[in-house]
């Protein structure tokens, strides 16, 4: 999971400048690593759809600093649109709402908080920053 | 009821052995009794049919003159769809009942078909009394009671310059309004020495008539009608009064009093009053066992014909008891009244007249401010009765407690006084006793509507009017239910927490105040100082919203980006499938060839659907992120700039063509339009807002469907506010007459800014004006008299919004840090997302359906030509 990486991304609240520490934010589907982006290119709160092994998956900042990677199918809509929700809190529980019928999910784990019959869950991906040398333009 | 009576129904008689049950008239009390009746258990034992003499079935009388104003004879309709059918009933149109054959037990109506009974029930109404002047049958002359009589005056005053109204009651100064606003000269002619003599006072009557003069309509009071001189052309011409004064005029009214349509009872030798009005007893029954009166054509045990609503229903409602196996009765009811006149504020209730012995009055006149109020005072302290003129904002709490014989909750004197001179300042919903009536029209209590909060589990307003009723009728009691209804659900305790979110405790209009005194320009720093956690999908796009409105920054720029909603992040709306639509702005819905063809041709390359808005503009489907700056940069480069279609912001100001080009038009209401809409393009305002300008009374804009719209009028322009469309229409309440153009502008600026300050988070105008607290009212006050001392501020805020404008996506085009997120693939640009995909739909694009085989468009960099094959034909 996502926990190891978060001390090293960003200090509270803020966006990360052009000099923060950055690195490459990467995306496992399980049989290897995807670059998705340098981190300074995410907006604390928000997020991006990638490519990783041919699935389309929605990678989020949260004002934490810390990254978390879903599938971005929305099973509601079914849209692939879930990069493009509002990242937050419900309950202390990192959440992303959809855009399109505002379902949120959790973050750490992909389940939807508001359905209560069968219970439906985004699949969750791992995600990791790879120290950035010199790649970065 | 009469025991042994063949119409005395055994609760729960079988279906199959219905009796036959006829109702004469179909009106307002009419429809009443049926909705009465089978709400009731019991009711299934009746087979009903209606007699209805009007081509139409029942409609909502009371607002008849909003008829002019655009409600249509379907928006007064009072019969919910489905209904006769649901219950089975015949209802016939245009079929009065001409006799009744009480042997026989049948009723033949016009044409000669006859209707066995049972039961009979006459619900005829009343008919305007025509005062048999000479000339009062010659062309040009009408009365004022169905919606055939509305669309005969209509037509006639399109050739008319004067109008007169005879009869200065309270329906008379209703016509009178109504003439007016299609912009005749008006007089009302008045036999009393005051207007509206039934209801109010002589100090009430100064006060109303400076008032009604102060709208522009001539009044002649004491004085008698005593000719319609006639002209060659069979037309009215004159009018000569008892006062010697001689009016030329092309149309008249007559609004002298109503008389109940007895006749048929008469016919058929039902006992009648000796001023008319059909003899019932506490039940509603008349001299004959089988046959019930109620409404206007009855008169009660009082010997009093009631000719207003509610008494009717109550009526009604008595009626439907007794039918059913229960028991009711009617014995005489309030006859509180308030004018439903724009601007003019008149409402008496119980004992005006002061007639009781021994009461006392107190009494507050202003004839500066226009006000008159004035209590009836018993020696023990109790309300009696009153007439307030010119402020009739305490009606609402005053009546009840007058009706239900309760405590004053101050000193009289100082219920008289006005605000800020030792008046009332908040004399709330809690003063009202549990029996006071809140709901008139309904016969609602308070009793009766906190019980619907606490033991029948409503838990809104929207609820409890289904369950109660209350507030359905004539409406002017919603405020005070509002109230009542939050009161109780705050009392048990029910979270109406009026915090926007698990983030904060404070409401939106407590939020903006925040950010505006502090200065705040951060969501970081608004929520690390006023709220907890992160924030999420409500209190995000609030703030962002907020932000906007007082600062006016680029909304994709630093930390605001994070906080928009999808909309507002790509700056065009999400469709179903995750593509996007893009709306340019054409204000005022006015739009060149050369701009047609320019978006035509974008439409055409990129491949996408096109449609026409609702709002008067061109709405463009199927765009991908990829393919958003594209598509801006050909409009912006040919003139066009965002539409905010995608924004909680001002979307369009529709117009009609106006002066310009209609005959009828006497403004120009397209050019009002432009100026609108530029001037408030891009305002981030709680909920969308919608505008629209019409250039005369005959309203194709609706412009009372909108949040603000405007109507012209031979002497300026009309400003009404708080309409809605939509899921819970709304008419819009006009806020001011006859504004010229700058105290135009002012005042919707004002408006929109105390909206945009003090409304809660999506929250539209309509309800907000719908729970201000003091009403229309209020808001006159606070936008026009500047009551609150914000004006000055508000102005300001306006005054940067238009001077700091730019247009979103111009400014987006012209950064590329801006840009840099409208690809579809952060690691893949260029890539378009094989998931849109569309099918051709009637020579268009449509998405496609999960499982249908569909194409993407061509994407980023790629300009081309539809690559969809379309059906030609
Ligand atoms: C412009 C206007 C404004 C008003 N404003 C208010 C207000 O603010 N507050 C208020 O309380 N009241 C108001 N009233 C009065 C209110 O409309 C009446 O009290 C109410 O309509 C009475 O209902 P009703 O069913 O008894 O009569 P109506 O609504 O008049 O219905 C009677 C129906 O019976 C039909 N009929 C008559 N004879 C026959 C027959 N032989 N066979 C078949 N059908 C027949 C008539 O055509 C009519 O359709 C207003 C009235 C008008 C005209
Ligand atoms: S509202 Fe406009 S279009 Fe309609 S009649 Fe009046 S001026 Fe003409």
């Amino acid at each position: 999971m996502t926990a190891d990486i978060h001390a090293q991304a960003h200090a509270h609240g803020q966006a990360p400048g052009p000099g923060a520490r950055g690195g490459h934010v990467e995306v496992s589907d399980g049989d290897g690593w995807t670059t998705v982006c340098p981190v300074t290119d995410l907006i604390p709160g928000r997020g991006v759809a990638a490519l990783v092994g041919g699935r389309q998956v929605a990678v989020f900042l949260d004002r934490d600093g810390a990254v978390y990677a879903v599938d971005n199918y929305d099973p509601f809509s079914e849209a692939y649109v879930i990069s493009r929700g509002i990242v937050g809190t419900r309950g202390g529980i990192p959440v992303v709402a959809s855009p399109m019928f505002k379902q949120a999910f959790d973050l750490r784990t992909g389940l939807c908080l508001d359905t209560d019959d069968e219970p439906v869950a985004l699949a969750v991906f791992e995600t990791r920053l790879r120290a950035a040398v010199a790649e970065v333009a | 009821m009469i025991e042994s009576s063949p119409t005395s129904i055994p609760a729960g008689s079988p279906a199959t052995s219905r009796k036959r049950l006829v109702l004469v008239g179909h009106g307002m009390v009419g429809q009443r009794f049926l909705e009465a009746l089978f709400d009731r258990d019991g009711s299934d034992a009746w087979q009903v049919t209606v007699l209805c003499e009007e081509p139409r079935a029942a409609y909502d009388r009371v607002h008849l003159t909003s008829y002019f104003s655009g409600t249509t004879a379907e928006g007064l309709s009072m019969v919910p769809e489905g209904f006769m059918e649901e219950h089975g009933v015949v209802l016939r149109l245009g079929a009065p009942a001409e006799s009744v054959d009480r042997e026989a037990r049948t009723v033949t109506a016009r044409g000669g078909e006859v209707f066995p009974y049972d039961a009979l029930v006459l619900a005829t109404g009343s008919y305007p009394f025509v005062p048999p002047v000479p000339g009062h049958d010659a062309d040009g002359c009408f009365v004022y009671r169905t919606i055939e009589d509305l669309e005969a005056i209509e037509a006639w005053a399109k050739g008319s310059r004067v109008g007169a109204v005879v009869g200065g009651g309270l329906l008379g100064l209703e016509a009178a309004g109504a003439l007016k606003a299609m912009g005749l000269d008006t007089h009302v002619v008045e036999f009393a020495p005051r207007l509206m003599a039934i209801q109010v006072d002589e100090g009430g009557g100064d006060a109303l008539r400076r008032k009604i003069e102060e709208l522009g309509v001539t009044v002649h009071t004491g004085a008698g009608t005593q000719e319609i001189g006639v002209g060659e052309d069979g037309r009215a011409a004159t009018m000569s009064l008892s006062n010697g004064a001689t009016l030329d005029v092309d149309l008249v009214i007559f609004s002298a009093g109503v008389r109940p349509r007895d006749q048929l009872a008469r016919d058929c030798g039902l006992t009648v009053g000796e001023r008319g009005g059909i003899a019932v007893d506490a039940t509603c029954l008349t001299s004959d066992p089988s046959i019930w009166a109620i409404g206007e054509c009855a008169m009660a045990t009082d010997g009093r014909v009631y000719g207003l609503v509610a008494p009717g229903y109550q009526m009604a409602e008595t009626v439907a008891h007794e039918l059913t196996g229960g028991s009711g009765s009617f014995t005489g009811a309030d006859t509180s009244t308030k004018l439903k006149l724009l601007g003019v504020d008149v409402a008496s209730f119980g004992d005006a007249h002061g007639t009781a012995e021994g009461c006392l009055e107190v009494l507050y006149a202003n004839s500066r401010a226009g006000v008159y109020k004035k209590l009836v005072i018993s020696p023990e302290g109790k309300l009696l009765g009153g007439v307030l003129v010119g402020d009739a904002a305490q009606y609402d709490l005053l009546r009840p407690i007058c009706l239900a014989g309760a405590d004053l909750p101050a000193a009289p004197e100082q219920l008289v006084l006005p605000e800020g001179a030792g008046g009332p300042v908040a004399i709330g919903a809690s003063a009202l006793p549990d029996a006071a009536v809140v709901c008139s029209c309904h016969n609602v209590t308070k009793g009766a509507i906190r019980a619907a909060v606490t033991d029948t589990g409503c838990a809104d307003v929207p609820a409890v009017k289904k369950c109660t009723r209350a507030g359905t009728g004539c409406g002017s009691c919603v405020k005070m239910l509002t109230t009542i209804v939050n009161d109780e659900l705050v009392a048990n305790g029910a979270e109406v927490s009026k915090g926007l979110c698990e983030h904060f405790e404070h409401t939106r209009a407590e939020l903006f105040e925040i950010v505006q005194v502090r200065g705040i320009t951060s969501f970081a720093r608004l929520i690390d100082e006023h709220g907890t956690g992160q924030g999420c999908d409500i209190c995000k796009p609030a703030v962002a919203s907020i932000l906007a409105s007082l600062s006016n920054g680029h909304i994709l720029d630093g930390e605001q980006a994070s906080l928009q909603d999808t909309n507002d992040h790509f700056l065009a709306n999400l469709q179903r499938n995750g593509s996007y639509s893009v709306v340019p702005r054409i204000p005022g819905g006015e739009i060149t060839p050369e701009g047609l063809i320019v978006i035509g041709e974008i439409a055409r390359d990129f491949g996408l659907y096109t449609k026409i808005t609702g709002g008067q503009r061109i709405d463009m489907f199927g765009a991908s992120v990829d393919q958003l700056p594209l598509i801006w940069k050909r409009l912006v480069d040919a003139g066009f700039e965002s539409g905010h279609a995608y924004g909680k912001a001002l979307r369009t100001v529709k117009s009609c063509v106006g002066e310009t080009w209609c005959r009828y038009g006497v403004q120009d209401s397209v050019g009002l339009a432009i100026e609108l809409e530029l001037r408030y393009r891009g305002l981030r305002s709680p909920h969308k807002l919608k505008s629209a300008v019409s250039g005369c009374a005959r309203e194709c804009a609706e412009a009372q469907s909108k949040d603000f719209g405007v109507i012209a009028t031979s002497n300026g322009w009309n400003l009404y506010v708080g309409g809605n469309g939509g899921m819970t229409p709304r008419h819009a309440d006009l806020l001011a007459a006859d504004l010229d153009r700058e105290t135009l502008l002012r005042t919707i600026d004002r408006f929109l800014m105390f909206y945009i300050r003090t409304a809660d988070r999506l929250e539209r105008t309509a309800p907000w004006v719908e729970r201000m607290e003091g009403g229309l009212d209020h808001l006159r006050a606070v936008v026009m008299d500047d009551s609150l001392g914000i004006c000055d501020d508000l102005d300001e805020l306006m005054q940067r919004h238009v001077e700091t404008y730019e247009d979103e996506w111009r400014a987006t085009l012209d950064d590329p840090d801006r840009l840099r997120r409208f690809v579809s693939f952060v690691n893949a640009p260029g890539t378009p997302d094989p998931s849109v995909t569309f099918v051709p739909e009637r020579d268009q694009i449509r998405p496609a359906k999960p499982g249908e085989n569909g194409t993407t468009l061509p994407t980023a960099g790629l300009i081309a030509g539809p690559t969809l094959e379309v059906r030609t034909s």
